[in-house]
């Protein structure tokens, strides 16, 4: 009855506020859609989708929102959660890391993590749950994460928490159309109309870098906001795409909607808020093109005239980026909107990248142990912003889950700086350790480290030893090697946040409004593949074998054992002294079949040993008659 | 049946001891018969080779079109043009990198110069079998006018997640450039800038172009090195000289685990054969082999798809012996013999794939066992990574523009067919064998079946020692009419049974001076600048004064008045684990030895024995234990090799030295196999040759 009764008074509030708002009355479910277009340095083009559906408070019905999404929440007390899919990586060197959309890459493969609304005791059974239902929601093994191998509760190293964060990856998780059609069954209009209408499989599909996100939060009140975004990096495929790559003296490949997704917009998702298409123009493009941002300059000319441009400040208030909106709801069948953006002129240009380069490889080689280091490469970053002081310093924030068949040896912690070793006090300001259990528990390492400014490379170089499988905890493909999830990067003395000073209050998108929070500077690093020891599978047979024999021979010497009766024995061989042994009696005999043919011992024996041999011949005779017969 | 017959009459000894006691007193017999059943399954070998087949089904050779077309060819005549006006132009030899460099770049790889120096190889005992890494960095203030560049480009695959790559290998000289190696190079850059284009790529691709001045296998092997286990000193930052170059280009880059590599180079022009023919080089350090399923692919493709003839190396020498023909025509005849007794037996072949395939398996054998990588393909399989050397021999003139394009396109589609291949790959190679010998680029023999003939020449060394340390028991069972001479041998055995300790000491005093002459090169190479034939002889005499020492500090062999036979248990004991050990670390080594040593082994007897046969009988015995004596010597050995592979037969101390630094510098087992288990053998051997025979006399006179 009390919900029932603050619904309807809420209701009521948000009648009064949609009176005062031009916004669709329906109900206060929300739905928007939105499109970033970006020319990338090397040649190819970013396209960023970003959805919201937003519900006041979960509810037996909704108009728009998905109702399996707000079940999960309800059912499992969410507060925050973020699962991606990605293929591919995100090259942070060409294509940036400073800014919203390259912060907020994924590794390849499956990232999940939730914040749950629970006492610590509750949560990771809640997780478990959570895995499956989101598995058969997404059509993924989002399921094997329910393993405690599989999952950690960092502290601070991911997000700062209360020990109710639980994250876990699946980098080997491929991702494919299986997974993007039951996300876009959350979308009101599905792929039918509006912007998803553009996701057209083949050429999402041929990217370079595929990533669909679901992130859901919830806000005290109870309302849940779920964002759907889908980033892909695509080559455009134009007539003269022959040669792919930048190359001095050529311009860029134009480009249009068309070309990239083969597909035509025509309208919106008519019950969508806003509907936009936004193109942004970095500050590389913006530096060379001259300050005035305009939609047609000697470099560049879009095929359509915005409706709407947005100048982004940087700290400086010095413009940087530049974004033309166009509103989809101008644009209907008979008059399609096809963006694109044609080239005049060569251009080249760098995106941001964050303050560091961080790669990160194996070591040393064979089945017994290596090591894991972790490079960063300075970008120079903090040149640019201005901060070059002597004593100045950044901060950086790893976070790596090791699987617990990696051992690592935290205490082999050693640091390069620019070529000389230092001491780990002089770097290291925080650091957090759960150790891994066997077959348990997955190790976790969250360091705080800060780095001198004029630092260009530094090299963190861990030890572990490589744990031997048991035989049924090998996945199918146990000879690829297992990998070691991406580790995560943070700076956060860095954040990606942009400012849109001139707009107006009544433009509402929810994608500025994301690039506007504060986010912090994140870069993942790659997968990692350890080759582990791996017993031959394909020899079961060998090992049936071998297992047969070995036990044959234990129970047949322990019957043999148990069945002796040693006192009767020596009476015998006792009995056997006095008469001549057989043994050296038939040795006699064979030898003295050269050596001493008148054997006067051997007479008794001969008969018997006739009658054995010929025994012997005639089953020989008759083996190799059969052998001939059935051959022939 | 035999067993249960006996049963009966006496419940005595069991039957597997009764078998054994058999054998003992029969030894002799026994030996003769396994050691030629031995030799004979070798002579077999060529005849039991299998054909290969693909045994991975990821592989798929083949199924897909290959992309590598005449425009690709273009652009390879484009980059020939290029790189040979920048070697030109440059003088310090950074043009070539430069431009390879430019190439990849323009591509749209990521590129990185790897600067190396010279790797001198030392002796290093303590570190005999790990790599020695730390040599291999750049000094900090060392001078760059004699490092050689590397150049690295890597592909990263579009939608991979960048775990795996796959590493492609063209080795050229940046001082001397020739015209095949810049065709190599060619080949490999049309062959990166294909795949820079190709949507299906799963893995990364590396390309390295591997600066051969100081040798191929230096070049690949210090890049390996500094992939998987770098050193971080600084004044690595500076570029290579005269390149004033950003910081991306110097930083070194990775691309994951190797999944397999592949090394191409093409050879000088040579006019045998009407096709261009390929050669495949795959031995690694002591014995090791790629995965079958690598050979496989590439012979399947450049047989069946781009019509290259498929070589692999092969000892010439033998196709036109003529004993080996004679032996060939007995196998042939034998062979077709067996095969009217059963349809199923298929050892019939023909005499001249039999002569073929011998000079083939023998090649293959001698390449395992002398333990050295035949390419620079070695320095992978160090790392565990499955790679393989292919030699291009065009027959055309490298101006002959139309052949080479036609080569192009062949050479072009066989390294993609391959990559492909590969990339298919989900886990990385098991499928198939690792252990086996080539007959043919089609044939090889499993680890089952080259292990018959060793199994059989090792089987009767511990009968024989069984029945050498047992033999005065047995003898005096057996010997019935002899009462009183055996009750006295069992007594002298009963006193005696410690007795084997007098023999082990003498094999433990001779381990010890095995050990000490096989160190003593270490400190012979820290004499500066002695010729090969100084430092030989200060081996020699130092081995002998060592041994003199040792046996003035221990006791001679002989003052404790060891009996010969018990000598000769003890060593051929030795030999047996030596050899056992050695066929797991190397079998090829372990096969070649034993043909060897067990003869050597199984005849010895000292001259002085009395033998209870006759004249002629005797002489062979004592003639063929003195043959075998000097044969068995290691020099006499290397000497006897090189007679038959070169025809020369001068004797120079020098070489000794000079193959045994070449084997300790590519850390051979085989170093090992002859110092601690040849030589002690050979000089026990000796041993038992000159033994006095004093108190064992009355013995002797059985067998």
């Amino acid at each position: 009855m009390a919900p029932a009764r603050r619904l309807l008074a809420l209701s009521l509030l948000l009648l009064l506020l949609a009176a005062a708002a031009p916004a669709p009355s329906a109900a206060a479910e929300e739905f928007t859609e939105e499109l970033l277009l970006r020319p990338l340095p090397d040649r190819k083009a970013l396209a960023h989708f970003h959805f919201r559906s937003s519900t006041p408070a979960p509810a037996r019905h909704h108009h728009l929102f998905p109702k399996a999404i707000s079940h999960l929440v309800q059912k499992f007390h969410i507060s925050e959660l973020e699962l991606s899919f990605t293929q591919g990586r995100w090259n942070y060197e060409t294509w940036g890391g400073h800014d919203p959309l390259s912060t907020n890459t994924k590794p390849p493969g499956v990232e999940l993590w939730a914040v749950f609304d629970l006492p610590s005791s509750e949560i990771d059974a809640t997780w478990k749950n959570l895995t499956h239902a989101l598995s058969g929601l997404f059509c993924a093994s989002v399921n094997f994460l329910e393993s405690s191998t599989a999952f950690s509760a960092p502290r601070w190293g991911f997000k700062s928490n209360e020990g109710n964060l639980r994250y876990g990856a699946l980098p080997r998780e491929a991702v494919c159309t299986e997974n993007l059609t039951p996300w876009l069954k959350l979308l009101p209009c599905r792929d039918k109309a509006g912007i998803a209408s553009l996701l057209y499989r083949p050429s999402i599909y041929k990217g370079y870098y595929h990533s669909q996100k679901l992130k859901l939060t919830t806000s005290k009140t109870g309302g849940i906001v779920l964002d759907q975004s889908l980033t892909v990096v695509l080559q455009p495929n134009t007539a003269s795409g022959k040669q792919l790559h930048s190359a001095d003296g050529k311009p860029q490949p134009s480009w249009s909607l068309e070309h990239l997704f083969n597909r035509k917009l025509s309208g919106k998702c008519l019950v969508s808020r806003s509907s936009r298409i936004f193109v942004e123009i970095e500050k590389g493009i913006l530096a060379e093109s001259g300050p005035e941002a305009s939609w047609s300059n000697e470099f560049f000319e879009l095929s359509t005239a915005p409706d709407r441009v947005l100048n982004e400040l940087d700290h400086l208030d010095v413009q940087s980026s530049s974004l033309y909106e166009y509103d989809l709801g101008n644009y209907n069948d008979d008059e399609p909107l096809d963006v694109g953006i044609t080239w005049k002129l060569p251009l080249i240009w760098s995106c941001s990248p964050a303050p560091y380069y961080a790669r990160r490889f194996l070591m040393g080689s064979g089945n017994e142990r290596g090591s894991i280091a972790l490079s960063f490469l300075s970008t120079d970053l903090h040149k640019q912003l201005g901060g070059s002081s002597n004593d100045c310093s950044i901060k950086a924030v790893v976070l790596q889950v090791f699987p617990w068949y990696v051992k690592v040896f935290y205490h082999s912690l050693q640091i390069f700086i620019d070529g000389s070793s230092k001491a780990i006090s002089e770097v290291l300001e925080m650091i957090h350790v759960t150790p891994s259990e066997d077959k348990l528990s997955p190790g976790t390492l969250e360091m705080l480290l800060r780095f001198p400014c004029g630092m260009q490379s530094a090299t963190l170089i861990l030890d572990f030893d490589k744990g031997f499988l048991h035989i049924d905890e090998y996945p199918p493909d146990a000879n690829q090697g297992f990998d070691i999830p991406s580790a995560l990067v943070s700076f956060p003395e860095f954040n990606s946040s942009r400012r849109y000073p001139e707009t107006d209050p009544m433009f509402v998108s929810p994608l500025l409004e994301n690039f506007k929070e504060e986010n912090v500077v994140k870069s993942y690093t790659e997968v990692l593949l350890v080759p582990l020891t791996t017993p031959d599978f394909s020899m079961p047979y060998n090992v049936i074998t071998f297992t047969c024999t070995v036990l044959a021979l234990y129970f047949g010497s322990l019957l043999n054992a148990l069945r002796r009766r040693i006192g009767e024995e020596e009476s015998k061989l006792k009995k056997a002294a006095s008469r001549p042994a057989l043994i050296p009696m038939l040795i006699a005999r064979l030898r003295g079949q050269k050596a001493d043919p008148s054997n006067s011992e051997s007479s008794p024996v001969s008969p018997i040993g006739l009658k054995l041999l010929l025994k012997v011949a005639f089953v020989a005779v008759v083996a190799v008659a059969f052998h001939y017969l059935s051959n022939s | 049946m035999e067993s249960s017959a006996k049963e009966d009459a006496q419940p005595k000894p069991r039957l597997i001891v009764r078998l054994g006691r058999l054998l003992a007193s029969h030894h002799i017999l026994f030996s003769a018969l396994c050691c030629s059943a031995g030799i004979i399954a070798l002579l077999f070998l060529p005849a039991l080779a299998k054909n290969t087949y693909l045994s991975e089904n990821a592989l798929i050779p083949g199924s897909a079109n290959p992309l590598f077309s005449t425009e690709d060819v273009a652009e390879a005549n484009k980059f020939i043009k290029g790189i040979e006006a920048a070697a030109g132009e440059s003088r310090d030899g950074m043009g070539m990198p430069k431009f390879i460099v430019q190439q990849m770049k323009e591509l749209g790889a990521e590129v990185c110069y790897h600067e190396f120096l010279p790797h001198s190889k030392h002796f290093h005992p303590l570190k005999f079998f790990t790599s020695m890494t730390n040599d291999l960095a750049i000094h900090p203030n060392g001078t760059y006018t004699n490092s050689g560049t590397n150049t690295i480009g890597i592909i990263r695959a579009p939608r991979g997640d960048g775990k795996e790559a796959i590493v492609l290998v063209t080795p050229y000289n940046s001082q001397r450039v020739k015209e095949n190696e810049l065709l190599s190079l060619a080949l490999g850059f049309s062959v990166f800038s294909l795949l820079s284009r190709a949507e299906w790529l799963s893995k990364d691709i590396v390309w390295l172009s591997a600066d051969s001045q100081f040798g191929e296998y230096t070049a690949v092997s210090a890049w390996l090195s500094q992939y998987h286990n770098p050193t971080f000193v600084a004044g690595v930052t500076n570029g290579p000289d005269g390149i004033a170059e950003k910081a991306e280009t110097t930083d070194f880059k990775r691309a994951g685990t190797m999944a397999a590599a592949l090394i191409f180079k093409v050879g000088e022009t040579r006019n045998y054969g009407d096709r261009d023919s390929v050669t495949m080089y795959a031995e690694a350090s002591n014995g090791q082999m790629p995965n079958l399923d690598l050979l496989n692919v590439v012979h399947y493709l450049a047989v069946h798809r781009q019509g290259f003839r498929v070589n692999i190396e092969r000892i010439s020498s033998l196709v036109t012996s003529a004993w080996l023909r004679v032996i060939a025509e007995v196998i042939q005849t034998v062979g077709s013999l067996l095969r009217k007794i059963n349809p199923d037996w298929k050892l019939d072949i023909a005499a001249p794939d039999y002569v073929e395939g011998t000079a083939n398996l023998a090649s293959s054998i001698y390449n395992q066992a002398l333990g050295v990588p035949t390419g620079s393909h070695g320095a992978f399989r160090d790392y565990q990574v499955d790679a393989v050397s292919l030699e291009f021999s065009p027959t055309f003139h490298l101006r002959n523009e139309n052949a080479k394009s036609s080569f192009l396109v062949r050479g072009g589609r066989l390294i993609e067919g391959v990559v492909r291949s590969v990339n298919n790959l989900l886990e990385k190679f098991h499928q198939s064998f690792f252990l086996y010998l080539l007959t043919a680029p089609s044939k090889f023999i499993s680890v089952g079946v080259y292990m018959i003939p060793f199994a059989l020449l090792v089987v009767p060394l511990p009968i024989v020692a069984a029945a050498l340390a047992d033999g005065g028991k047995t003898e005096g069972k057996s010997m019935n009419d002899h009462n009183m001479k055996g009750s006295a041998d069992i007594l002298q055995v009963d006193g005696g049974a410690w007795k084997w300790l007098q023999s082990a000491r003498v094999l433990l005093v001779i381990q010890i001076w095995a050990v000490i002459v096989s160190l003593l090169p270490y400190y012979i190479s820290q004499i500066a600048d002695g010729t090969p034939i100084q430092s030989a002889v200060i081996w020699v005499v130092l081995s002998i004064i060592v041994l003199i020492i040792l046996y003035a500090m221990l006791g001679s062999p002989y003052s404790a008045g060891v009996e010969w036979k018990l000598l000769k248990a003890t060593m051929i004991t030795s030999i047996s684990i030596g050899l056992g050990l050695m066929s797991i670390i190397n079998f090829a080594t372990a096969q070649l030895g034993s043909l060897i040593v067990i003869p050597m082994c199984l005849f010895s007897r000292p001259v002085k024995a009395r033998l209870g046969m006759n004249f002629l009988p005797r002489t062979v015995l004592l003639a063929s234990n003195i043959f075998l004596a000097i044969f068995g010597f290691p020099p006499v050995i290397l000497l006897v090799m090189k007679g038959l592979s070169k025809g020369t037969w001068t004797v120079d101390i020098g070489d000794f030295w000079v193959s045994m630094e070449f084997l300790w510098e590519w850390s051979s087992a085989t170093y090992l196999y002859i110092f601690l288990v040849h030589l002690p053998c050979w000089l026990l051997c000796i041993h038992v040759l000159v033994h006095p025979c004093r108190q064992a006399g009355s013995k002797v006179k059985w067998e």
